[in-house]
């Protein structure tokens, strides 16, 4: 078996494991609106401050919902016992990490596909542009790779749920602020913005070598 | 083969024990660096206090900036040790660097903490507020957030060895995150005073040695207080060995 069909065997398995389900992808998608609308009630939105708050109420909603849907990469391993044997798979454990990843990864961007037209209509923004998917693609794997690491190291642990945003929100710092300000700058026309979009790459490219590096010695007993 | 290994691991923890007791002998050490720090200390007061010259446009407020900028500095220090330990032990397995790592973050933890509050009450009286969104002030608020996300990983997993990976592993994420957060947020807004201690004449030189005494000072209360953790580290864990051998 090579490297790259032991990742899609076990991203084959999680995919059919939540199309049965519907679980996560039902409650990230519910809790990624409910963000959109309790921000809406939060913020009184206006036309002349929308371009300020609907980028970071975006990016809010969806940094929350992938939360929701990260913590339970291990733990729904956990609880049905079957974690050990993904451990005792002659796999290498860079592999189980890539498949989670991408599992997250395509989790989250099907969650996005439904939260965007939505965010749109209910914000009234225009924004529909190739430019976003760039924007929404580098910002979902910047927090989908701390976030897949984080998980086995949280799931660890006696409080997943408690500890998990607390570790992951202070590093993806640099993905939503740059994100957010991506994001804006498709709203307004803005002049000299820094390359947020180089400085998203770089931190995706950093830290998916850094967890692939790191991975096996989170997962080890 | 097997034989082999359960020799290696009795000889292994024959070592360790020995390493318990190599390290109990009278604290010379300790001593020394806790003598010098005080001495350090009342030098330092008297050199921030009446040597130093009171600034022009800042006042008395300035002389914070002799107890903010050691501890400021020690506290990032501290995190590069965290994440310096941390690779040493993934790489070695000596519970050691743990017990430095552990250490290392509690007391940056604390240090980082002095470092917002004296900048706090520094800005108040030079920016007139208490907080703004620089990218220094960001990212130090942002280190004491990992801090203490590392400090309560470690409490809730106990003191086993996957709990000394799993910080090890968030320390080394956390030092490569720490550049890319500052420059993030750098290139969002920033307000601090940048650093004026090399240039040439931008400060009189009984600053630049009151500064100096300081550092040195901050420092050596920091190797003392870090080597009072490391043997606290050492005791807790020898303190675990033994009631785990009760039992």
């Amino acid at each position: 078996m090579t490297f790259l069909s032991q990742v899609q065997a076990i991203l084959w398995k999680d995919i059919r494991c939540e199309l049965r389900s519907k679980q996560t992808w039902m409650s990230m998608g519910l809790f990624a609106l409910l963000v959109l609308v309790i921000f809406n009630f939060a913020f009184d939105l206006r036309v002349d401050n929308k371009a300020a708050i609907a980028p970071g109420a975006l990016w809010v909603a969806f940094v929350f919902a992938s939360l929701l849907g990260l913590g339970r990469t291990i733990t729904a391993e956990q609880e049905k016992g079957s974690m050990d044997r993904l451990m005792l798979c002659p796999v290498d454990r860079k592999a189980i990490y890539l498949a989670k990843l991408l599992g997250n990864i395509l989790f989250i961007s099907v969650v996005e596909i439904i939260a965007l037209p939505i965010f749109a209509a209910l914000f009234a923004v225009p924004l529909f542009t190739g430019e976003l998917l760039p924007i929404v693609l580098l910002g979902t794997i910047g927090i989908a790779t701390i976030g897949t690491l984080f998980s086995a190291i949280a799931a660890a642990t006696q409080a997943r749920e408690l500890l998990l945003p607390l570790l992951v929100f202070p590093l993806i710092v640099p993905v939503v602020i740059g994100a957010v300000r991506a994001t804006g700058a498709l709203m307004t026309t803005s002049v000299n913005e820094p390359p947020w979009l180089g400085m998203m790459l770089a931190f995706d490219v950093i830290f998916l070598s850094v967890s692939l590096l790191t991975f096996e010695y989170v997962i080890e007993e | 083969m097997a034989l082999v290994k359960k020799e290696a691991v009795v000889e292994q923890k024959a070592t360790k024990r020995s390493s318990f007791r190599q390290d109990t002998r009278f604290p010379v050490v300790s001593i020394i660096l806790g003598m010098l720090s005080l001495i350090g200390m009342m030098v330092s007061i008297w050199m921030i206090f009446l040597y130093a010259p009171m600034d022009a446009i800042q006042g008395n407020s300035q002389r914070i900036f002799y107890f903010h900028v050691p501890v400021a500095w020690l506290g990032m220090l501290s995190f590069v040790i965290v994440a310096f330990a941390g690779v040493v032990y993934l790489v070695k397995k000596d519970d050691r660097w743990d017990w430095v790592a552990r250490a290392s973050a509690e007391l940056g933890a604390f240090f980082i903490t002095l470092a917002l509050i004296l900048g706090s009450i520094w800005g108040r009286t030079i920016w007139g507020t208490w907080w703004t969104w620089d990218a220094r002030l960001t990212t130090t608020l942002i280190l004491w957030f990992i801090y203490i996300g590392y400090l309560m990983l470690r409490n809730y997993m106990g003191r086993t060895s996957a709990s000394a990976r799993a910080g090890a592993v968030l320390a080394i994420i956390g030092v490569i995150d720490l550049p890319i957060i500052y420059e993030s947020v750098n290139w969002w807004r920033t307000l601090h005073p940048t650093a004026q201690v090399g240039v040439q004449g931008a400060l009189p030189p009984s600053v630049v040695l009151t500064l100096m005494v300081a550092l040195t000072t901050f420092t050596l209360l920091y190797s003392f207080l870090m080597l009072q953790l490391y043997q606290l580290q050492r005791a807790q864990a020898l303190a675990q060995q033994l009631r785990a051998s009760m039992e």
